[in-house]
């Protein structure tokens, strides 16, 4: 038995903290924040096989597992690094391929990096108000609320049956607009839809459900980055600044602040590795396991967002040092695809329970 | 115990709900503290006593007794119409208190009027960056120079320091003597030479606190409050005061309300979320600590009325029962959302204004402002729960 990272993994796992370490600093997400793009970010990206990295080879990717894509994803999660990564390397290419249908070429150009797919899923998770789409004879009219990225080429998008359609963001029945949210680190869109040729990509949930779980678990793990680099931000923090003639480190209430959050967080590191390996692995356990992932570390991310936010006192609720943007990152991806409490619904409906 | 306040209040509430309704149109909407609509408000309502109450006529207050509980009822039915309660700020919550206290006459006439009335606008400098929980250690420096203070130093977080008038300022002013005993409260125009204010953007992506430098700033020197180095005493004698009224109980139960009207026009899969049980549970737990809380705010008003009864720790735990609370309340809104919930700046779809997110995040910034949670511990458990102190670190050096 062996529960860890192979060497491979974790040489993945370097090569792309270093690159973001260069390329994705704080002063680079800041720059993305206020309006700039993300293009170089995803090229650089693509020279390390990111976008392939689920796409089988056959196809011109790399056919790694959820588990890499779970490695990636934290890494990109501790440096909120702005790019199409949930959708274009995870969700999308994990739909493609287990709706069966001839995408080759799609799956080639996204392996490349030159074509961003993104997802709009959220009214087939749950439809908020008057936001929903319907489809009839290949066109599709209706509205996608919060879909992400706000750059693809074109979208994957599934309606309340859980159909998923290709729309193309060239097509002039499709308008697009920002919608802003607190999370500056990744762009959501409303997408309106008049008569959108629609191409049937998969009429199957299983598909539907293949993509958002792993989405899912994706989600989970760059929560899992992020809360993780909050709470190194905090240590250090605790280390440096003096009150009182003492580190404030010294004081038992920061001390347990910390290791509280050390406690809650370690476990979550076990999870989405087991749920990582459970995707590709182990059918009957997968789908339980990436709703709590979700679900869990939307939790203890909320926890460590606020306690490594107060352990920086002042400085924390200022944009000097930045924290905000992984405080809110957390929170977004705490309400992207499916809320805490309806995840675990989910969870207790798929054991029968 | 009797909960009535008494026939004679009957009537003064009867006259407040009518004022509301009948002036309900004039009242500003938001927050602005310069506003013109703002303070012809602001001055509608020093007229008619709903506001100001108790400060002297010749200080431009309404000049009533004290009577906590028309002051109380003031507050609830302005809540509860959720209409603009008049001007608050810094100076006219903490300044003029202080003043009424402790300012001396010339300082009560030359500031007083003109803060209640919304023409002098102040912040407050206490916090520098090496002091913050540990205010005391401040180094802001003030010396005297003839008839003149020469203040040097930095400030940081002074909240509305970019756009005040006047600062309430502590200052090192007795290099030599003992930490809480060389404090002077010094008063300064914002507009003396050598004064710079930068501002700090925060998490809920607006400026309202700066940084604010002194170099060489010179002010008369009778424009202090109390003695030299009596300024720890003058800024804690209403320090616990500011504390109480970060987060109040009337303005939780306002959001609360709020909350269950969002939750009631909000729906999933065509269900008002108001019917999902786990989200319905999570609103009356809320729901049950706010009514906690306000009882325990009629039981400190209780006290003060019953000079019997201690509401020493009832007291204690409102700036960190209060500010969780409101974080909580604010964070059940935006989970009940979902992704909705993220909306925030130009989103055309926001709700409430965008007030959920925004005041989600002030109020993580209220549990760290005006002594964060963990120094609310230490405080209920040292002075309230009369448990052994924290040794005392000196100096390194
Ligand atoms: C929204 C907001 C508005 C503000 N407005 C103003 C203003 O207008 N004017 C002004 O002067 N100041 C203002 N402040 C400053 C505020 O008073 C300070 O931020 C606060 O007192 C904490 O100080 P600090 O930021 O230096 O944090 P630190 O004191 O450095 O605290 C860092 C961490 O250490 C912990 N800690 C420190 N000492 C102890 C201890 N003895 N025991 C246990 N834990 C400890 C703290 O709880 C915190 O978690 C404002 C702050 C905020 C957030």
């Amino acid at each position: 038995m062996q529960f860890g990272l192979s060497e491979e993994q974790i040489l993945l796992q370097d090569n792309v903290n270093r690159f973001l370490d260069d390329n994705s600093p704080l002063d680079r997400v800041r720059a993305y924040a206020d309006g700039g793009a993300d293009a170089d970010i995803w090229t650089g990206l693509a020279e390390l096989g990111i976008p392939a990295l689920l796409i089988p080879e056959a196809h011109g990717g790399i056919g790694l597992q959820p588990l890499d894509a779970a490695i990636v994803a934290e890494c990109l999660g501790s440096h909120i690094a702005p790019t199409p990564f949930l959708g274009s390397a995870v969700m999308a290419p994990t739909a493609l391929v287990a709706s069966g249908g001839d995408h080759g070429e799609l799956l080639a150009d996204i392996a490349a990096g030159t074509m961003r797919i993104g997802i709009a899923f959220g009214e087939a998770i749950k439809r908020r108000n008057d936001a929903g789409v319907s489809v009839k004879d290949g066109r599709m009219s209706g509205t996608s609320m919060y879909a992400f990225d706000a750059e693809a080429d074109a979208y994957l998008v599934a309606d309340e049956h859980q159909h998923i359609y290709l729309v193309r963001t060239d097509d002039p029945g499709l308008t697009r607009s920002d919608l802003a949210t607190v999370d500056k680190t990744r762009r959501t869109v409303e997408l309106n839809y008049e008569n959108v040729a629609a191409e049937l990509v998969s009429a199957d949930p299983t598909v539907f459900e293949a993509s958002i779980d792993i989405g899912r678990m994706a989600l989970a793990a760059d929560t899992l980055g992020a809360a993780q680099n909050m709470l190194d931000q905090a240590v250090e923090y605790a280390k440096q600044r003096e009150q009182f003639n003492r580190p404030i480190g010294s004081f038992q209430a920061v001390k347990h602040m910390c290791a509280e959050m050390a406690a809650q967080l370690e476990p979550c590191r076990s999870m989405v590795w087991f749920a990582g390996h459970a995707l590709a692995e182990l059918p009957d356990e997968a789908r339980v396991t990436a709703c709590h992932t979700k679900a869990h570390l939307a939790e203890v991310g909320q926890f460590i967002a606020k306690t490594s936010t107060e352990v920086h006192g002042g400085m924390g609720f200022t944009d000097l040092v930045g924290l905000h943007y992984w405080f809110k990152r957390i929170g977004a991806n705490r309400q992207w695809l499916g809320a805490p409490e309806f995840v675990r619904e989910e969870a207790a409906v798929l054991q029968g329970i | 115990m009797d909960l009535s306040f008494g026939p004679e209040y009957d009537d003064f509430r009867a006259d407040v709900v009518s004022f509301l309704a009948n002036n309900a149109d004039k009242a500003p909407k938001g927050n602005d503290l310069r506003g013109e609509a703002a303070k012809d408000w602001q001055k509608l309502l020093i007229e008619n006593g709903y506001t100001c109450r108790t400060i002297p006529k010749e200080y431009g207050g309404y000049g009533a007794q004290p009577d906590i509980i028309k002051s109380r009822i003031i507050a609830e039915e302005f809540s509860s119409a959720r209409i603009n309660a008049g001007l608050g700020g810094q100076g006219i919550s903490m300044l003029v208190p202080t003043l009424l206290e402790m300012g001396t006459q010339e300082q009560k006439e030359q500031f007083i009027r003109p803060t209640i009335h919304g023409e002098m606008l102040w912040c407050q400098g206490y916090s520098e960056p090496g002091a913050g929980s540990d205010l005391a250690s401040l180094t802001t420096s003030a010396v005297l120079d003839g008839d003149e203070w020469v203040v040097n130093g930095q400030k940081i977080w002074t909240s509305t320091a970019h756009i005040a008038d006047w600062i309430f300022c502590l200052v090192r002013s007795e290099p030599d003597a003992p930490k809480h005993k060389g404090i002077s409260f010094l008063l300064f125009d914002m507009k003396t030479p050598g004064i710079e204010v930068r501002p700090l953007v925060d998490m809920t992506g607006v400026a309202n606190f700066n940084e604010t430098f002194f170099t060489d700033v010179r002010l008369p020197k009778h424009q202090i409050v109390g003695e030299r180095g009596e300024g720890w005493q003058v800024a804690n004698a209403i320090l616990g005061h500011e504390r109480e009224t970060l987060a109040p109980a009337n303005t939780a139960q306002t959001r609360i309300n709020a909350l269950i009207e969002l939750m009631k026009q909000e729906t999933v899969n065509g269900d008002p979320l108001i019917n999902n049980p786990v989200y319905r549970d999570r609103l009356m737990k809320l729901q049950g600590k706010v009514m906690a809380m306000r009882f325990n705010e009629l039981r400190i008003l209780s006290a003060r009325l019953n000079p019997g009864q201690d509401p020493g720790m009832a007291r204690m735990i409102t700036k960190l029962e209060g500010t969780e609370l409101r974080h909580d309340l604010e964070g059940l809104a935006i989970d009940v959302m979902g992704e909705m919930g993220l909306a925030y700046d130009d989103n055309p779809h926001l709700r409430n204004s965008g007030s959920w997110q925004r005041e989600y995040m002030y109020f993580l910034g209220l549990i760290i402002g005006g002594g964060t949670s963990q120094i609310q511990k230490n405080i209920i458990s040292e002075r309230g729960l009369g448990m052994p102190r924290e040794p005392k670190f000196e100096k390194a050096s």
